[in-house]
């Protein structure tokens, strides 16, 4: 059932927007170490896609990933405190901002090998509902891994098994500071095309405009139809990840840049409520993350003796490494 | 007492665990059919929805199997080439192994990598003969490499049923071997077989080369005492009972058809003589640093370890301790 709630959807954003500006700052405090690839311009995508989906369904995130993860329902404190390599963080620490990921709410990773959800996901769905589940997949991927032959090989199979899975890629028009034009040769739409999956092209500054390609994507993929590609045009408003704080990489021009801020998903979804329903929202989610920050930094961190703790499922234990 | 091949015992495991378990399911490329002559009769057996021909997208289907584990199967992936494991490292290593630790716990990957033929077939040269299960091992991916039917059987059976991915390693060498068992059964992981006592020196051989090792210590019987060891799991490698052999009989040869250079003989030379003061120096027999097998039969045969090799090395290994 798509949740059309515009309130809920520009929590969502919010969220996601505010989470990622502590997140930042909690970079440049020393509190996340490794730094961030910020979502920040790109919460529209992840919010109105997560807004389309059933407690059944799931999906698959990237390393620009925090945003799927809070879309699809984490709590912030416990994202936070990944992030923050806390044992109190939703994979204990082991994760952190690339890997962050909560998969009793359907978040089977959160992958930061460009390309390589696609085909896990197919594989979980296709799993799923051999079980009998009505479940629906999403695989989040930016537009760097339309030339990842394993993604390509994934849209093969999910066409080929007509296994329902969501493909959305967030266009933000680099692949780190590789342009589009410079390494698509075709179209991203015209991958899909070459394997009979529909695809359609959205605003992806527009959080209901996702919303609404996405749960027609979704109605159809449950009612027997097979894999579909969302192409959401974005911009990250920030940098591909925080070392550019630090060292400033010239591939943008400024008056792009400018540009590509002006059209921002927050605004333009909150300008949809009412002044007293905004400020109402806002200051639930400074609360929220106020309780996150505070939850995420007094955590205790994980004991150096259980660095390999949960590396294997079976209880097998591995040789330690000293002499 | 029935006699049973390798192959067969293979096929067998197969079919027990795709009956006994509705989760656990097969996939890869012509495995409906049985190219390899493994899956033979599973597809008729089980369908075609759980036994699966894929196309040729390995990296994908490897992937997708992952994936299918997250859900809660047990896929089960042939491989008919050891070097398509090069191909799906990236997926087998980075994703199915890593996950479990990089979730902090919150999943567990199942999925089993069968590779009947590994090692060089005769004539398929550079591109179809490697025998890579090193590689799985210094990553820490769950490594067996059965050397009988029974094994072959029972150590398929648990990895399948294991929690982490296994690879297995099905070496050609001894696809064809034949023996009479009692008993099926699952073998746990990480337990070596001794197949032969002896009081003078302990041969480790991997996989098929444990028929060569069984050969060689019976021409030198009358000159040598041979013990042979056969780890069947190089990861997690049963180092216990390895250890406990070389401390009875106090020197040490390794035969390995993998390549010289950071194989699984330096790892189990290197973990012996950490627990262990040897007679002698350690011998180890392998393929040569780098190699790439050549066509040519002769050539073939030329850069894997051998009977006479290994026999040499043994009387090499008495000698410097006498």
């Amino acid at each position: 059932m798509t949740d059309a709630d515009p309130v809920r959807l520009y929590r969502t954003v919010r969220l996601i927007r505010r989470f990622e500006e502590r997140a930042v700052e909690l970079v440049h405090g020393g509190q996340i170490v490794g730094g961030v690839h910020p979502y920040l311009g790109q919460e529209g995508i992840a919010a109105g896609v997560c807004a389309a989906l059933d407690a059944d369904d799931v999906l698959a995130g990237t390393h620009r990933g925090h945003g799927h993860v809070l879309a699809r329902g984490a709590d912030p404190a416990r994202m936070l405190a990944e992030l923050c390599g806390r044992v109190t963080g939703l994979n204990a620490g082991r994760g952190g901002s690339m890997h962050a990921a909560d998969l009793s709410i359907g978040v089977l990773g959160a992958n930061a090998i460009v390309g390589a959800s696609g085909a896990i996901i197919t594989g979980a769905v296709w799993a799923y509902r051999r079980q009998g589940r009505d479940t629906v997949g999403v695989s989040f991927f930016g537009d760097g891994a339309v030339n990842e032959g394993m993604l390509l090989e994934a849209f093969n199979l999910a066409a080929l098994w007509r296994v329902p899975v969501l493909f959305v890629c967030e266009n933000n028009g680099y692949a780190t500071t590789m342009p589009v034009a410079g390494a698509v040769a075709g179209s991203i739409a015209g991958r899909a095309a070459a394997f009979d999956i529909p695809a359609v092209q959205v605003d992806g500054q527009d959080p209901e405009t996702v919303r609404v390609a996405a749960a027609a994507a979704v109605d159809r993929m449950r009612a027997g139809g097979g894999p579909e590609l969302i192409e959401a045009r974005t911009y990250r408003f920030d940098v591909h990840h925080t070392f550019e704080h630090a060292v400033r990489l010239d591939y943008r021009p400024p008056d792009e840049v400018t540009r590509g801020r002006a059209r921002d998903p927050v605004r333009i979804q909150g300008e949809r409520l009412t002044d007293t329903d905004r400020a109402a929202v806002d200051a639930e989610v400074e609360a929220t993350l106020d309780a996150a920050v505070r939850f995420a930094v007094s955590s205790p961190e994980p004991d150096p003796a259980d660095a390999l703790t949960y590396l294997y499922a079976s209880g097998l234990t591995a040789r330690a490494g000293g002499g | 007492m029935p006699r049973l091949s390798y192959r067969r015992a293979l096929t067998r495991a197969l079919g027990d665990e795709l009956a006994r378990d509705e989760a656990v399911f097969l996939l890869g490329e012509d495995v409906q059919v049985g190219a390899s002559l493994v899956t033979t009769g599973l597809a008729k057996r089980f369908g075609t929805e759980r036994v699966r021909d894929t196309p040729l997208s390995e990296q994908a289907f490897t992937s997708f199997a992952t994936g299918a584990a997250l859900a809660g199967l047990r896929p089960v992936i042939e491989f008919q080439i050891p070097s398509l494991l090069f191909l799906v490292f990236e997926q087998i290593v980075n994703h199915a192994h890593k996950f479990p630790l990089m979730t902090g716990g919150q999943c567990s990957v199942p999925v089993t990598y069968l590779v009947p033929g590994s090692g060089s077939r005769t004539g398929w040269a550079g591109q179809h003969s490697d025998h890579p299960y090193s590689l799985f091992a210094h990553v820490g991916v769950v490594t067996v490499v059965p050397a009988t039917p029974a094994d072959a059987y029972g150590l398929l059976v648990t990895a399948i049923r294991h929690d982490d991915p296994v690879v297995v390693f099905a070496p050609a060498g001894a696809m064809d071997v034949r023996a009479d068992v009692d008993d099926l059964t699952p073998v746990p992981l990480g337990r070596g077989r001794i197949h032969r006592f002896g009081d003078d020196v302990t041969v480790v051989a991997i996989g098929h080369l444990v028929h060569d090792a069984l050969a060689v210590a019976e021409e030198v019987a009358d000159q040598v005492s041979v013990e042979v060891f056969d780890p069947r799991t190089l990861y997690p490698f049963d180092i216990d009972g390895l250890a406990e052999s070389v401390a009875r009989t106090g020197r040490l040869v390794v035969l390995d058809d993998g390549n010289r250079s950071c194989g699984m003989a330096a790892e189990i030379i290197a973990s012996v003589v950490e627990r262990v003061r040897l007679l002698a120096p350690p011998r180890r027999v392998t393929r040569p640093d780098g190699a790439v097998l050549p066509f040519a039969p002769a050539l073939d045969r030329a850069v894997q370890p051998g009977r006479a090799q290994l026999a040499t090395a043994i009387h090499l290994t008495m000698k410097d301790s006498s």
